[in-house]
């Protein structure tokens, strides 16, 4: 993690100079968990328009997808910042997805075998 | 298999299944330790923040603050190839429940951690699990000189429901850390139906 960061305030305020003032994205979709990985258009598209932080998570993402959490993680930027710097991102078509949100009410029994057998074999 | 090694960090493709669960406890309660003790990749802290939500709590001690951040620890363990699971150390306190709210959605449930020379403290840590919805199993973190209480007793002091497991581990270790998140799942795997065929 980076060694001085600003503190508490002005790091926030700068957290939402960067999302040009939003509080929300523009898209709702990212959960802390959602793997985010780039396209394979991603190095031939445009870089000017992004600003810093976000070139910052295409540089992060050179190495392998890497979850929002731990995007948000990297860039020393509270979660929510980092969703609307994301979403800007699959818009642009520099980044994707390739999950499908999981959010049901109800655990799927299959799933939770699968991260049994998964921790158990560890 | 031991916790963090930078060599063994496993690189994602981005098509895996992503699962969380949620470790929650009193402050001090072992958290982070488990987090980090179970984690393949180097320990992490994201922040988020909440907005004027919590001003009804926060105007006590600073009036115009309109903002409260807050870190989370989490951690990520590779089950399979196709299988990833994220862990989050969550901030117990009540003022956090937007962001644990936002946190727990989609968290298959949580492991709550207790050490048993503050089990008052337990107290609106299990409150806040269940009014998040999440089935949770306790673990009894077994601090160097905290009293070994027998389980029924325990049980009665947490008010805990019969069918919540009760496990103990050491938070630095992690063959009892990885059990615990193995009882977790055994009674995730209890609560939930068979499907209809």
């Amino acid at each position: 993690m980076s060694a001085a960061r600003p503190s508490g305030d002005d790091r926030l305020v700068r957290a939402y100079v960067v999302t040009s003032g939003r509080w929300s994205p523009s898209r709702n979709t990212l959960d802390h968990i959602t793997l985010i990985s780039l396209t394979a258009s991603a190095a031939h598209l445009r870089h000017t328009h992004l600003n810093p932080e976000q070139r910052s998570i295409l540089a992060a993402l050179a190495g392998g997808a890497q979850s929002v959490a731990e995007l948000a993680a990297l860039l020393s930027l509270p979660v929510s910042v980092a969703r609307i710097l994301l979403a800007d991102l699959l818009e642009s078509g520099h980044i994707i997805t390739q999950q499908r949100i999981t959010q049901t009410a109800t655990p799927d029994r299959t799933l939770l075998e699968a991260v049994l057998a998964g921790l158990q074999q560890l | 298999m031991p916790g963090f090694n930078n060599s063994d960090t496993p690189v994602l493709r981005g098509d895996e299944r992503t699962v969380k669960i949620l470790i929650c406890g009193h402050l001090g309660a072992g958290k982070t330790t488990l987090v980090n003790t179970l984690s393949q990749i180097a320990p992490v802290s994201t922040e988020e923040v909440m907005t004027s939500a919590s001003t009804a709590v926060d105007r006590l001690d600073l009036p115009h603050k309109r903002t409260t951040t807050v870190a989370m620890d989490f951690g990520r363990l590779s089950l399979t190839d196709d299988l990833v699971l994220y862990l989050f150390g969550a901030p117990g306190q009540e003022r956090f429940f937007p962001i644990l709210r936002d946190l727990a959605t989609g968290a298959l449930g949580a492991l709550v951690l207790v050490d048993t020379r503050r089990l008052a403290d337990t107290y609106p840590i299990l409150q806040l699990v269940e009014d998040l919805d999440l089935a949770y199993t306790v673990a009894i973190n077994t601090f160097d000189g905290a009293p070994d209480h027998p389980d029924g007793r325990l049980r009665e002091v947490m008010d805990l429901a019969p069918d919540t497991p009760l496990v103990k581990c050491d938070a630095r270790e992690w063959a009892g850390s990885r059990d615990a998140l193995i009882a977790l799942v055994r009674h995730l795997l209890t609560r939930t139906p068979e499907p209809a065929r």
